[in-house]
């Protein structure tokens, strides 16, 4: 019995290292190919990264993106997939800043406010791809990825026609700025508290203490309520949820929709905590690269807020590589072939396991 | 066979008619100009080749959503090679390096049995990842200008159909009688010779190699062997295996064909539409492809409406926004028949809602005289969600698309 531990343990192990080694080499590969050495970058990029100052900065980074990851993790437990997270955050993001600015309520009650504004919208218009996917039978993944272009287009009309503040003579078209009860206050003063020094450009959003809260939420409601049960039933075989009394159809438009929601407060990180209104700097991407996030961190909130950690890692840490002269984004091949070597790894991991498995059976019942 | 082609003829008439209608009522000349129909079609090519790739992959049961990945490398590639070596040996690149992406999808998914839709979005990350680095480095090195474009592609020479649209045959000028008759602005006479004009006139030889595309894949994946087998492997690949067909040969196949094609759109996109490679040059095609191809029932025809009317969707919100804004007169026609249909099988309410969306299109029409133009460029994604809406229902893809499959039976 012993040795079939051992063996478990070996099996859990080996997806994930195998997906390092094979991203080290690939990522090695790219450096050696414009002449460099690998082992500099790697020195170089985490000498630089562990800084205090690296390291506030990645979680920064790495909020948004663990938020942007449960909203698609909810999607694909239950079998869907919505890429149009870009869409729906952004979305969120701007009328939560700019309906965020036109009133003053007591502190918490205005940030809770803003969010379900942000929540709203998002998740609107995610029910859209919802709705089609339930009444007309299209495709979530065709017609996320349309709203995600639609969003782009409605958020920059909306923004230099509707919703931005022509008080102030700037290029930038930005949303009026949220009043103090609606930011979200930093961690810093706490973290100077604890020892933590002051770096410039430093400050960890607040948000980050509600992503954590929203992981826990997640895990809890995905794997210990009824509702995450028939979500993921669903997701893992429709027509046996059918037989058993989950309206599937049902659980389709909620799923979508309640990404959706989650979504739209993805970009409120940064939108509360720093620049404290919807601007056209806004960050693109978030929500492609949370793909890659939930794909890595198998749909779970603790892979995920791993898979998080490390691509904000990635990111904050390759901006050093300019110094030796290695183009930084060398980080998006680190970032891609974890992303390809992991997926693999894991369905190899996962089919001999269940190879494994069956033998263990065929020799229990021999004997 | 015939008598649907003599259908689609009829109703592209129809269509045709109809907007020499809205043209005459609003002065949007450019709803029919030739400068539209040629735009259309050059928009059309990448995301009718995208299509046409997507077809190859999921009939031979592989769902491709990296189609859009394939085409970044394709683009890339057509720009990077095309400008160095001249633009026939960048397509073929291009065509090169957008299998070299399906290559990738295809280990993924037939021999490792990864998810299509994981392994298909893993590859779109990766590609636009990689392009961006190697770009960087060319940048870098002092080869291009800018980290996110390419130097200029030489171009690819042009011809038309003789007599009737102009180019050049063996050192013979062709007269241009398309030309002359859309000149005249005759109602729907002069319509039809534009729009036909457009489509014929002034084609680079890759659009040609693009449009004929169509029929060859019709006769490759209908007509021969091969294709019966790669369909068969889309269809029911246990049976097919027990055949003799070699599915993981078969799926490889069409996960390649699917990346060549895509690639080969890529490179269109750089060296034809545009004469470099510059980042976000995509921007979505690949998806729109497969947005194409879904609407087109996985049949080449179909394909081909669906990316004529995406590419005449963008074509009008690129040149003119004034027809856009006619466009909407054709929405409020449209509504209005459904009015009248949903009437008469006694459906009071839905024709009642539809009317009242009908009257605020129409109301809207003539209160905006012109739309803003960040609305503008969302109309072809629009037209694409309206369409999926509205044809989704009757679709039937192949029955084993998107199940990984193990040769035995095995997990």
């Amino acid at each position: 019995m012993k040795k079939f531990k051992l063996s478990t343990v070996l099996l859990a192990i080996a997806a994930p290292l195998t997906a390092a080694v094979v991203s080290i080499i690939i990522s090695s590969l790219a450096v050696l190919a414009t002449k460099k050495s690998p082992m500099d970058a790697y020195t170089t990029m985490w000498e630089f990264g562990t800084t205090s100052g690296s390291l506030m900065q990645m979680l920064n980074t790495a909020t948004p993106y663990y938020i942007a990851a449960i909203a698609i993790a909810i999607t694909f437990r239950a079998g869907l997939f919505n890429i149009g997270v870009e869409g729906q955050l952004r979305l969120g993001a701007m009328f939560g800043a700019y309906f965020g600015a036109m009133f003053v309520l007591p502190p918490v009650v205005h940030i809770i406010a803003i969010m379900v504004i942000a929540m709203t919208i998002g998740g609107l218009w995610a029910a859209i791809a919802g709705y089609l996917k339930v009444k007309r039978g299209v495709s979530e993944v065709i017609s996320t990825i349309m709203l995600n272009s639609l969003a782009g287009g409605l958020s920059s009309y909306l923004l230099a026609n509707r919703f931005a503040d022509r008080t102030t003579a700037s290029n930038n078209l930005s949303t009026k700025e949220i009043p103090a009860s609606g930011q979200f206050p930093d961690l810093m003063p706490l973290l100077n508290k604890l020892g933590v020094e002051d770096q410039p450009g430093g400050g960890v959003y607040g948000m980050l203490l509600f992503a954590i809260t929203l992981g826990v939420l997640f895990w809890f409601v995905i794997n210990r309520t009824r509702f995450g049960f028939e979500l993921r039933a669903s997701g893992a075989n429709p027509i046996a949820a059918r037989v058993s009394g989950v309206n599937s159809k049902r659980m389709t438009f909620v799923a979508l929709a309640l990404s959706g929601a989650v979504a739209g407060l993805a970009g409120l990180p940064a939108v509360l905590g720093d620049t404290h209104a919807f601007n056209m700097g806004f960050r693109t991407g978030i929500g492609f690269t949370a793909i890659a996030v939930a794909l890595l961190g198998r749909n779970s909130a603790v892979g995920m807020a791993i898979s998080a950690l490390l691509f904000g890692f990635l990111e904050v840490s390759s901006r050093a590589l300019e110094l030796i002269d290695i183009a930084p984004e060398t980080y998006v091949i680190m970032q891609g072939s974890i992303l390809l070597s992991s997926v693999i790894a894991y369905e190899v991991v996962r089919r001999y396991k269940i190879t494994l498995q069956s033998k263990e059976l065929a020799k229990a019942v021999e004997a | 066979m015939k008598s649907k082609s003599l259908k689609a003829l009829q109703y592209a008439a129809l269509l045709i008619f109809i907007l020499s209608i809205i043209r005459i009522f609003t002065g949007a000349s450019d709803l029919t100009s030739i400068g539209t129909a040629s735009a259309a079609l050059l928009l059309s090519v990448p995301i009718a080749l995208a299509g046409l790739g997507g077809l190859f992959s999921e009939r031979s049961g592989v769902v491709n959503i990296g189609l859009e990945g394939m085409m970044i490398m394709g683009a890339w590639a057509g720009g990077m090679i095309g400008s160095k070596h001249g633009p026939w040996i960048g397509l073929f690149a291009a065509i090169c390096f957008g299998s070299v992406g399906a290559l990738l999808h295809a280990i993924a998914t037939i021999t490792f049995g990864v998810d299509h839709v994981v392994s298909g979005v893993a590859i779109n990350i990766i590609a636009a990842g990689l392009v961006r680095y190697i770009s960087t480095i060319f940048y870098k090195s002092g080869a291009w200008l800018g980290p996110s474009q390419s130097p200029d592609v030489a171009s690819i020479g042009t011809n038309g159909l003789p007599v009737l649209s102009g180019g050049t045959y063996f050192g013979w000028k062709s007269p241009d009688v398309l030309s002359v008759l859309a000149e005249k602005h005759w109602f729907f006479i002069s319509d039809t010779a534009a729009v036909i004009r457009g489509v014929t006139g002034d084609l680079s030889y890759v659009t040609m190699i693009a449009i004929a595309m169509i029929p060859l894949s019709v006769f490759i994946l209908w007509r021969t062997a091969f294709g019966l087998r790669l369909r068969s492997a889309g269809e029911a690949p246990i049976a097919a295996e027990s055949l003799g067909v070699n599915v993981y040969a078969m799926k490889y196949a069409g996960v390649l064909i699917s990346g060549g094609l895509a690639g080969l759109g890529g490179g269109f996109l750089a060296i034809v539409a545009a004469n470099h490679y510059q980042e976000n040059q995509v921007a979505g095609r690949g998806y729109i492809g497969l947005a194409a191809l879904l609407f087109g029932n996985y049949r080449p025809g179909g394909i081909l409406m669906g990316a004529g009317l995406f590419g005449f969707a963008d074509a009008l919100q690129l040149r003119d926004s004034a027809s856009i804004h006619a466009l909407i007169l054709l929405v409020v026609l449209i509504l209005l028949f459904l009015v009248v249909r949903d009437f008469r099988k006694g459906k009071a309410l839905k024709a009642g809602l539809t009317l009242a969306f009908a009257s605020l299109s129409l109301w809207y029409f003539l209160a905006v005289d012109q739309l803003p133009g960040q609305l503008v460029t969302m109309t072809p994604y629009i037209t694409t969600l309206l369409v999926m809406a509205v044809a989704s229902q009757r679709l039937r893809m192949p029955a084993a698309d998107g199940i990984p499959y193990r040769r035995g039976g095995m997990k």
